[in-house]
């Protein structure tokens, strides 16, 4: 316990006086991993090899790698008054020695597109302009485009993802585990119509190039999706597509119907491809990848085998439960083996919702895709970020993937937000 | 703190050698509503709380080594158990951003023995014993 608070407080001036010293000029050796277990500490398919890159970057959250090869790290938490840093490797020696730190605001989203950051507060979205090198113009003025959405702390990232036709997509969740009358509570009934899915529980849809633009300049693109943290857009379709985080505690509020075994598994986990207009049918319904169906909500009236929504689209891949499927990207490299392109990597932030028995994740996951289709199955792409084999409590785990970007090498970044170390993944097979 | 924590062993072990006065009835109905609230816990509490009352990072805060959860203001532990919490203030430091559920069905003794439970499970050791009587009395205040 003492230990604990010396470490609370005394880590923050050394990580202050370090990044200061980035500053400098000086080389930052504060974000230089030097606790690498060899290969990162991961397991990965025969052929692939993993670094460290950097650690102790802060609560990393998404993560965006520029033609160039930095990297923009959005942050949960401050650190030293900001929000974004930009990792340098200047001499390409595989050391990021050089740190920058803008933005005063906490948050999750990070994107680059067409010669501009993107980044999200919980509330806002806001856009830099990048210079030829890609690094921000005027780090102390960003363009305020999107303000105003809904931050209630329950689901409040803002994740994003641009189209190419002038759009930004921003995923608002749910202040809510199954829009019940009285949140996460035995015995409260559902609302009907749920009224948060006004704004919140889905996709909204705004121009990157208009200012301030808040619920009433924007489109709600998709709905029904609890909370979406994982969105991509997928370039050789022009679509959208996301991963959902399903709804918790079955058992815990419906004693009657689930058992604890059955409430860690259910409801799935969820892809979604989505077009405008879509509907995945939060909270009146979830899914079951066990009965391979779309069950009614209990708070609905269902009863765990009772189907329903029947307007509502379904998912295009289902995982086990809980296990938070925090980032998505669609591999669109050539470093990797011919069968990784245009599939899609997912970074499991890992479960919490699972006790009694262990949580689940906390690790990235493939899903190979034929045809524009997933195939069906998914498999654990690199594992062994949490650092145990077995993590009961979620403050167990060590690292907690959470974002994950692609290298202009082809090579798969992944960031941690719970010590921030980032990660990366290439191929040097045959 | 530690020094502390040894004069406070000292107190106890002198205590326990003393001729027992107060009512030895007391360990021993406390002893049952530990178990009892146990059951009350796995059902209620712990998918967020987590069995090892370690809570969640960031969403769901520990009980173990909670400063409020072994303090003696019982009525506002009752309170939460009840109502829920949806407060968002600090809690030994840290923010937790979930909602906590309400229990407003669960019985009076069944209150009492959930929070007999956290209050003396893993690290926590409480020194008065929650009763059913000061649930009624705080539940009929919150209505
Ligand atoms: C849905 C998740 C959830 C469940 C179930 C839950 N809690 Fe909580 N609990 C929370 C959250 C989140 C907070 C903090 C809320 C805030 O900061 O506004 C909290 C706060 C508390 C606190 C105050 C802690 C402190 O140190 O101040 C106590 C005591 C507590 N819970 C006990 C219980 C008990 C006992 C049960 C079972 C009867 C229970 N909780 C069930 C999520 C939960």
């Amino acid at each position: 316990m003492m230990m604990k608070k010396l470490v609370r407080m005394v880590l923050p001036a050394v990580l202050f006086a370090q990044v200061v010293t980035a500053h400098d000029g000086k080389p930052n050796t504060y974000f230089n991993p030097n606790t690498d277990p060899g290969n990162g500490g991961l397991t990965l398919p025969a052929g692939f090899v993993a670094s460290r890159i950097a650690e102790n970057t802060g609560r990393a959250r998404h993560i965006a790698v520029t033609p160039a090869g930095d990297i923009y790290i959005k942050l949960e938490r401050l650190v030293n008054g900001k929000g974004i840093y930009l990792l340098r490797d200047k001499n390409k020696d595989g050391i990021f020695e050089e740190s920058q730190g803008f933005g005063d605001y906490i948050g999750t989203g990070i994107a680059i597109k067409d010669g501009y950051l993107y980044a999200s507060s919980n509330t806002d979205v806001y856009r830099y302009k990048l210079d030829a090198q890609y690094h921000v113009l005027h780090p102390d003025q960003p363009e305020k485009i999107v303000t105003g959405l809904l931050d209630k702390r329950q689901h409040a990232s803002k994740s994003i993802a641009l189209d190419n036709a002038g759009n930004i997509y921003v995923n608002i969740g749910a202040p809510s585990n199954s829009c019940q009358e009285v949140d996460r509570t035995k015995g409260s009934k559902g609302m009907m119509p749920c009224p948060i899915l006004d704004s919140a529980g889905g996709i909204w849809q705004f121009k990157t190039d208009k200012l301030n633009q808040t619920y009433a300049n924007g489109l709600r693109y998709a709905t029904g999706l609890r909370n979406v943290v994982g969105l991509d857009w997928n370039q050789a379709q022009n679509q959208l597509y996301v991963t959902m985080h399903g709804r918790d505690m079955l058992y815990t509020l419906y004693p009657e119907m689930f058992d604890s075994t059955v409430s860690a598994e259910l409801p799935s986990e969820t892809m979604y491809a989505i077009k405008q207009g879509d509907d995945a049918g939060w909270p009146y319904v979830y899914y079951d990848h066990l009965q391979k169906k779309k069950i009614l909500s209990p708070e609905y009236g269902g009863d765990g085998k009772k189907a329903g929504g029947e307007k509502a689209i379904d998912p295009i891949m289902a995982f086990p439960g809980h296990m938070a499927p925090n980032a998505l990207l669609f591999y669109t490299g050539n470093s990797f083996p011919a069968r990784y392109k245009n599939g899609a990597f997912i970074a499991f932030h890992g479960s919490w919702n699972r006790s009694p028995l262990p949580q689940e994740g906390y690790y990235v996951v493939f899903v190979p895709f034929e045809n524009g289709k997933p195939t069906g199955q998914w498999e654990v792409f690199a594992n062994g970020f949490a650092g145990a084999p077995v993590i009961k409590n979620p403050r167990d785990a060590q690292q907690r993937p959470c974002g994950l970007a692609q290298g202009p090498d082809g090579s798969l970044y992944v960031s941690d937000d719970v010590k921030g170390t980032i990660y990366r993944i290439s191929y040097n097979g045959k | 703190m530690r020094l502390f924590i040894y004069l406070l062993g000292g107190l106890a072990m002198a205590t326990a050698f003393k001729p027992v006065k107060k009512n030895i009835q007391v360990p021993a109905t406390l002893k049952a509503s530990i178990e009892r609230g146990k059951t009350v816990y796995v059902q209620r509490c712990m998918a967020c709380h987590q069995a090892d009352g370690g809570g969640v990072p960031r969403m769901n805060p520990p009980l173990d080594r909670a400063t409020a959860v072994v303090a003696n203001d019982k009525a506002k532990l009752i309170r939460i158990v009840i109502k829920g919490m949806t407060d968002r203030v600090e809690i030994d430091g840290e923010m937790y951003d979930n909602n906590m559920s309400a229990n407003p069905d669960l019985t009076d003794t069944q209150i009492a023995d959930v929070l007999n439970y956290v209050r003396n499970n893993w690290s926590n050791k409480a020194k008065a014993v929650v009763t059913a009587a000061e649930v009624k009395a705080v539940r009929a205040k919150l209505k």
